[in-house]
């Protein structure tokens, strides 16, 4: 178990409305069996105990799934690793003396609260305009009730991974959230259950995509190359059919 | 519906289906052109020259040759207004960034491709386009306009030939994002035709450009 000593470069921003900075830190002895959170945790102890603001971060399940943690580390959303987010991206995959530099996400629909904090609330804006299937209450159905082809639970499936975490749109040079977006659009225009909403939700989630600021898609593949559950850019294809073919019906 | 309009995914529609108009154009273009070489002396002179006349004044030419200037200046316009919007999306830039790492050069520098395809187009119709329309052309033994010895010599200029190849450098680049990525705005790209596709865009972004350079290389060398 080899010791690290890191150079920490990191975005320090008192609040929404003040001009932030990179502040330089020095962490020393860290166990490579860290995660990167775990690492910012030790440096925050060093400044509670030291008496200054610890660095302000979102994380929440720590487990790769809850899509909390939100930072791009060495111009790379969730880090270098491929496939995983910053809670599942450990210390032993930097070396030693090496400097990391630690920014939020940046976009204009993304607001930066605190230090690497910021406002996602765009994306739950966008959900509430269509991501959803309106069911009427009652008595839980039957699970197998409606068949679904095994290739379609698959397709649709793997657009559900998307945890919302936004690295797609950090990591896109436009700031596009059209792979958050199209991830659910295509989830629901897959399943039998989205059939009724299918054309309206695609309308007002790509309307309010617009809405919030997002950039356009360039296709430049990089969303999928970052997002940490490595959803296809093919559901982005899917979305823009789908939005042209909701207009065309209607 | 009226949202449709103004969408952000209508204009991309608007700008890939003017790119692959301009696609196409470009295939014309190249046949036309290749008549430059395909004859020698004289015989390609009476070729092209009757070829330019009749590119000049045949009305369904003049159609599609207005559908091509549209089409330019749509796809110029769209993608000006969406590099904007794009750019508005990121007040704050990255102090670090590794496009490299998850993206194609070319990809993530089409506005500055396109900015550059578009001197080129400038300068390239004001020696050709500008100068059959208004210059000083003389007339051939047959009796047409004399672009030929206007293009032929053009090209004995070294640094109007190497500025032509470069320009078809640049062409291909944004070419070789540009088609495939054309068809996955329009939703076309789906995973059956996605080897195709690509294929394809690959293919076409090295052949047509290299083909198009090759024609003042070889004009070129034969004024030597």
């Amino acid at each position: 178990m080899a010791n690290l000593n890191l150079t920490l470069k990191i975005w320090r921003q008192d609040g929404p409305e003040e001009i932030g900075e990179f502040k330089t830190y020095h962490v020393t002895r860290l166990n490579t069996h860290m995660s990167f959170l775990e690492m910012l945790d030790v440096l925050n102890e060093e400044l509670v105990n030291t008496g200054d603001e610890p660095v302000a971060f979102d994380h929440d399940c720590r487990e790769g799934i809850c899509g909390m943690c939100s930072m791009v580390i060495n111009g790379r959303p969730h880090g270098p690793l491929e496939g995983t987010t910053a809670c599942q991206l450990h210390m032993r995959h930097f070396n030693n003396d090496d400097t990391i530099t630690i920014e939020p996400w940046r976009a204009k629909p993304f607001p930066v609260i605190k230090d690497l904090v910021v406002d996602r609330t765009s994306f739950d804006r966008i959900i509430q305009s269509g991501g959803f299937v309106s069911i009427n209450t009652g008595s839980a159905p039957d699970g197998n009730a409606i068949p679904i082809g095994k290739e379609i639970a698959e397709d649709a499936f793997d657009a559900a991974a998307c945890i919302g975490c936004g690295a797609c749109v950090a990591a896109c040079k436009n700031a596009s959230a059209s792979l958050f977006t199209a991830s659910k659009i295509s989830q629901l225009a897959l399943l039998p259950q989205g059939q009724p909403e299918r054309e309206e939700r695609a309308i007002r989630m790509v309307r309010q995509m617009d809405e919030e600021g997002f950039g356009h898609c360039t296709n430049t593949g990089a969303c999928e190359a970052e997002c940490p559950k490595e959803i296809s850019v093919d559901y982005i294809r899917k979305m823009n059919w789908e939005y042209h073919r909701a207009n065309v019906r209607g | 519906m009226n949202s449709y309009f103004t969408s952000t995914l209508f204009r991309k529609t608007l700008a890939a289906l003017s790119g692959l108009f301009l696609t196409l154009f470009l295939i014309g273009h190249l046949v036309g052109n290749l008549q430059l070489i395909m004859l020698s002396g004289s015989a390609a002179q009476e070729q092209f020259n009757e070829y330019a006349f009749f590119m000049t004044t045949n009305p369904l030419v003049k159609i599609l040759s207005l559908l091509t200037y549209t089409s330019i200046i749509l796809h110029t316009i769209l993608t000006i207004f969406l590099a904007i919007q794009s750019k508005n999306a990121r007040p704050v830039d990255y102090a670090v960034s590794s496009g490299s790492e998850n993206s194609s050069w070319a990809s993530r520098n089409m506005p500055l491709l396109g900015v550059l395809v578009m001197v080129f187009i400038a300068i390239h119709m004001k020696s050709f386009w500008y100068e059959m329309h208004w210059g000083q052309v003389g007339n051939d033994p047959w009796g047409n306009q004399d672009l030929y010895t206007v293009t032929v010599t053009a090209f004995r200029e070294v640094w109007y030939t190497a500025f032509y190849v470069f320009s078809m450098i640049i062409l291909g680049f944004h070419l070789n994002h540009g088609v495939a990525s054309a068809f996955q705005t329009l939703g076309l790209k789906t995973q059956k035709y996605l080897s195709p596709i690509e294929k394809f865009a690959g293919a076409f972004s090295i052949l047509v450009p290299v083909a198009f350079a090759s024609i003042p290389i070889i004009l070129y060398l034969q004024s030597l």
